[in-house]
């Protein structure tokens, strides 16, 4: 129900922008006035999200410590999964980026009732959601640098370089592009998983399956550009160009299915700072992950620390129980005789 | 303990799979047995008066009635505390908005583990929050509402997190597999904050919460008891060693306070811990004190509110100035670690009187540096240090009955990562240990169910569904390498593990790090040893 809803909704979009760019003929408003309304809510949007999470201060350091403390000298730290400086802090965050550190430590709960026989609850390797999001992301991230010889003329040597790496395999006219199958295959298994998954069946939202399905749109649209429709590319980079040089001109012979990947394209950037896909930029910022554990040995400072509370003092405990603890032979700020 | 279905029928009744009903439109159950007890009603206008702003709507309540008594502005109350707390934690506001559900948290929970209760999978139990967070804070929550995971606040969802968030031991399992380390323990503890506000909470909470600010421990027991106490635990130390301690209290003029939780001086074995920390002192002739003021190590603030964690703290940095300490060691306490490792310096930190330094192991000459700031070391650093220097005569001998493994506590592992130090000791004090299984141990401890003030016993089942995992761990190596104790390094873990190892791993013991240490450790004059702290025959003994 929630997925067909997030489907519909993508299939909307895609109807509106080939309704609207092909036979509205609206182009420049496809081309040029919605992707840059786009990219500007998107920058504003993202900026925004961010500094709203920076300005909230941290009061307490609160790592999630994965491995052995600073200690003695003589037992060894886990520098990486409880860092207590900076740096080590830096190549946990590093590694929790770059290579999805805590999704590798994935395990599947596995409960066996044999009869008979002590039931057995297990817990063995599971590194699929890992893979599946390492095939997206990374897919992703070598489609969006790939890009970027649409916005810049002359392409520089390294996206010229990765365009002809992600290429290298050279089936099929036009070459298929690595990226794609990653990125492609990613998205799909991902949204697989979603179905397949009656944990994850169970807590998926349309906040799930909508960026997932518009993605996916994306991608497809796009291949369909490349593979099918063979679009001239040359005329695009000219339409980018012209959004980036303010020269609003639509060159003739443009595939509708450029305006329909464009649309989705800025109908994601649009929807990013809203959603959980800031993620992108909330990973950066967990206070479980980017602080060292290290409150024992350097002072931290809460901005909102309240001097008012204090605890119950010893004055008063004493003037309550001086009675009993006189008795007891327990030593006293003031015997009775005194506090009388 | 309250009467509950046998194990086989308890694992029988877990089933993984969800109910077809959307979760929010599943009904709470709110039988007997399905939560702790409300606070009593004199304790709430206690703390009320001690500690300003963190509790309200003080009254009888029973959570089984239709009528919780709320205040009429209830909703008023928690929103506004909700929006006070988004802009005062980073972490809140982060945690609501970056959830992608991938589930990698779903099966990481001991309670769900042991339920099969959607509810009780962490993500979806920070999603009763960040279901509220949208539905009334968020314009696409308000608009879209259900599809997108938004809802409003209602009596029914008040109640439904008083359920789920006392099922929670904070013990931060599922933020070490989290992509983003959300942390379920921050979610809990914020809704916890929220609910007292308009007076929903538990008495196995506030009432040491109001015990410990009055006597200085959880348990309420006054500084004439407490001393009775530790004089008791002298002459069973006698009985066993034939040799006279002398165990100073609140006296001033000493090199370290040693600050312990009282649980370890009230009931079976914590106390045979105790009996170990005081041999221990006694075995390097440590200058130490102990203090009735603040004789708790443990803080059930943590489990209450941030300030009421800092009201309680502050007595040990207060303490160690009246009594002129230079540093203070701590016990084998889970929580109370880490409120000192991750709470106490920020938050009484500037208490610190100027006689307080960084703590050197006088015996050893070990300066500790990972408590520089603090000035507070934990014993099982302390005691790796001695060991480790020669500075103990052990003999293992006396603990050659045991076959020992070790539960990591949720703390100590996950909010420290303090896990060679008590093996160490461990296996200088122990010849034959075990670990569980590795996904059961370290960083991936299992909580014994409970933590987090939820160690009471009207919610026994609970906590036996929970301590599944780590009831299963342990019935494992007992089969295969017949172990038959579990050492901890935690207070609640010697209160709740004993039910739980009955339950699910029956025959195995619970004791503590320093129990052992106290069994093997050999005192200067002392008699020949025929017993262990328990009083039981050691090995070889067993004839006389």
């Amino acid at each position: 129900m929630k997925a067909i809803f997030s489907l519909l909704l993508v299939l909307a979009l895609v109807v509106i922008a080939t309704v609207g760019a092909g036979a509205a003929k609206m182009q420049t408003i496809f081309a040029y006035c919605i992707p840059g309304t786009a990219f500007i809510l998107f920058m504003v949007g993202f900026v925004c999200k961010i500094v709203s999470w920076a300005k909230r201060p941290v009061p307490f350091r609160i790592p999630t410590t994965g491995g052995q403390q600073q200690t003695l000298s003589w037992i060894a730290q886990n520098k990486w999964d409880n860092p207590s400086t900076g740096p080590q802090t830096f190549v946990r965050m590093v590694l929790e980026v770059l290579t999805f550190r805590s999704l590798f430590r994935n395990t599947k709960l596995v409960l066996r009732h044999d009869d008979g026989k002590n039931p057995i609850v297990a817990y063995v390797s599971a590194k699929w959601l890992w893979l599946f999001a390492i095939l997206f992301h990374y897919g992703f991230l070598i489609v969006v640098i790939r890009h970027m010889r649409l916005f810049m003329q002359p392409v520089p040597m390294p996206i010229a370089f990765l365009d002809q790496a992600d290429g290298i395999l050279q089936i099929l006219a036009p070459t298929i592009y690595i990226s794609d199958v990653l990125l492609l295959s990613g998205a799909t298994l991902l949204l697989l998983r979603r179905f397949f998954d009656a944990k994850v069946r169970y807590i998926s939202l349309v906040n799930d399956y909508f960026p997932l399905f518009l993605i996916l749109g994306v991608i497809l649209s796009g291949m369909y550009m490349r593979y099918i429709a063979k679009v001239d590319i040359m005329a695009i980079k000219e339409v980018i160009l012209g959004l980036l040089t303010l020269n609003y001109t639509v060159p003739a012979n443009i595939d509708t299915s450029f305006f329909v990947h464009l649309f989705l394209v800025s109908t994601l950037l649009v929807y990013i700072p809203f959603s959980k896909l800031m993620h992108m930029g909330g990973v950066f910022l967990s206070p479980t992950r980017n602080m060292p554990n290290d409150t024992r040995i350097n002072h931290y400072v809460n901005p909102w620390n309240n001097p008012a509370v204090k605890p119950h003092s010893y004055e008063s405990y004493e003037d309550e129980f001086r009675g009993p603890m006189f008795e007891a032979g327990l030593p006293l700020e003031k015997n009775p005789e005194e506090a009388a | 303990m309250a009467k509950i279905i046998k194990p086989d029928e308890l694992l029988k009744s877990i089933n993984y799979t969800p109910p077809a009903a959307n979760w929010m439109d599943l009904p709470n159950d709110l039988s007997p047995g399905r939560f702790a007890y409300p606070a009593k009603q004199d304790k709430v206008e206690y703390l009320m008066h001690e500690i300003p702003g963190q509790f309200g709507n003080p009254r009888q309540w029973r959570p089984e009635d239709v009528d919780w008594k709320l205040p009429s502005n209830w909703k008023e109350i928690v929103m506004n505390g909700f929006r006070e707390r988004l802009d005062k934690y980073r972490s809140l506001k982060l945690f609501m908005d970056i959830c992608v559900r991938c589930g990698a948290c779903a099966d990481k929970c001991h309670y769900f583990i042991g339920s099969g209760d959607p509810k009780n999978m962490p993500v979806l139990r920070a999603e009763l929050m960040r279901s509220i967070y949208r539905g009334e804070f968020t314009l696409a929550g308000k608009i879209l509402g259900k599809l997108t995971g938004a809802r409003v606040m209602e009596e029914d969802v008040l109640k439904e997190w008083f359920l789920y968030f006392y099922q929670c031991t904070e013990c931060r399992r599922c933020s070490l597999f989290c992509p983003y380390g959300i942390d379920t323990a921050e979610v809990t503890m914020m809704a916890r904050e929220l609910l007292h506000l308009v007076g929903v909470n538990i008495n196995w909470i506030l009432e040491p919460v109001a015990n410990c600010t009055r006597t200085g421990n959880h348990l309420g027991i006054q500084p004439h008891a407490f001393k009775d106490i530790v004089e008791f635990m002298v002459d069973d130390i006698e009985t066993i060693t034939g040799k006279h301690l002398n165990v100073p209290l609140n006296e001033k003029g000493h090199e370290v306070i040693f600050i312990t939780p009282s649980g370890d001086v009230f009931a079976d074995p914590g106390i045979y811990t105790f009996m170990g920390y005081l041999m221990l002192f006694d075995a390097i002739g440590l200058d130490y004190t102990l203090s009735t003021y603040a004789s708790e190590g443990g803080n059930f603030g943590l489990f209450t509110s941030a300030d009421t964690m800092k009201a309680l703290n502050g007595k040990m940095y207060a303490e160690a100035n009246r009594l002129g300490a230079k540093w203070i060691l701590g016990g084998e306490c889970g929580h109370m670690w880490r409120v000192v490792n991750q709470y106490m310096d920020t938050m009484n930190g500037d208490m610190q009187g100027p006689q307080m330094k960084t703590p050197v192991s006088p015996i050893t000459g070990t300066v500790f540096e990972n408590a520089k700031q603090t000035k507070m070391v934990h014993i099982a650093e302390f005691t790796a240090d001695l060991i480790k220097h020669g500075k103990l005569k052990l003999d293992k001998s006396r603990n050659s009955d045991i076959i020992a493994t070790f539960h990591d506590s949720c703390n100590p592992a996950r909010a420290m990562g303090m896990f060679e130090e008590p093996r160490y000791v461990l296996k200088n004090v122990v010849d034959q240990f075990y670990e569980m299984p590795e996904n059961t141990i370290r960083e991936q401890t299992f909580c014994c169910a409970g933590g987090s003030g939820l160690n009471t016993d009207e919610i026994m089942e609970i906590r036996m569904r929970g301590g599944l995992p780590r009831g299963n761990a342990l019935r494992y190596v007992q089969e295969k390498n017949g172990v038959n104790t579990m050492a901890c390094v935690c207070a609640i873990d010697r209160a709740t593990l004993i039910p739980l190892a009955d339950y699910w791993a029956p025959g195995v013991k619970i004791t503590g790090l320093h129990e052992l240490v106290g069994n093997a450790l050999i005192l200067d004059g002392e008699q020949e040893r025929t017993m262990n702290l328990r009083q039981e025959p050691l090995p070889g003994m067993e004839e006389e």
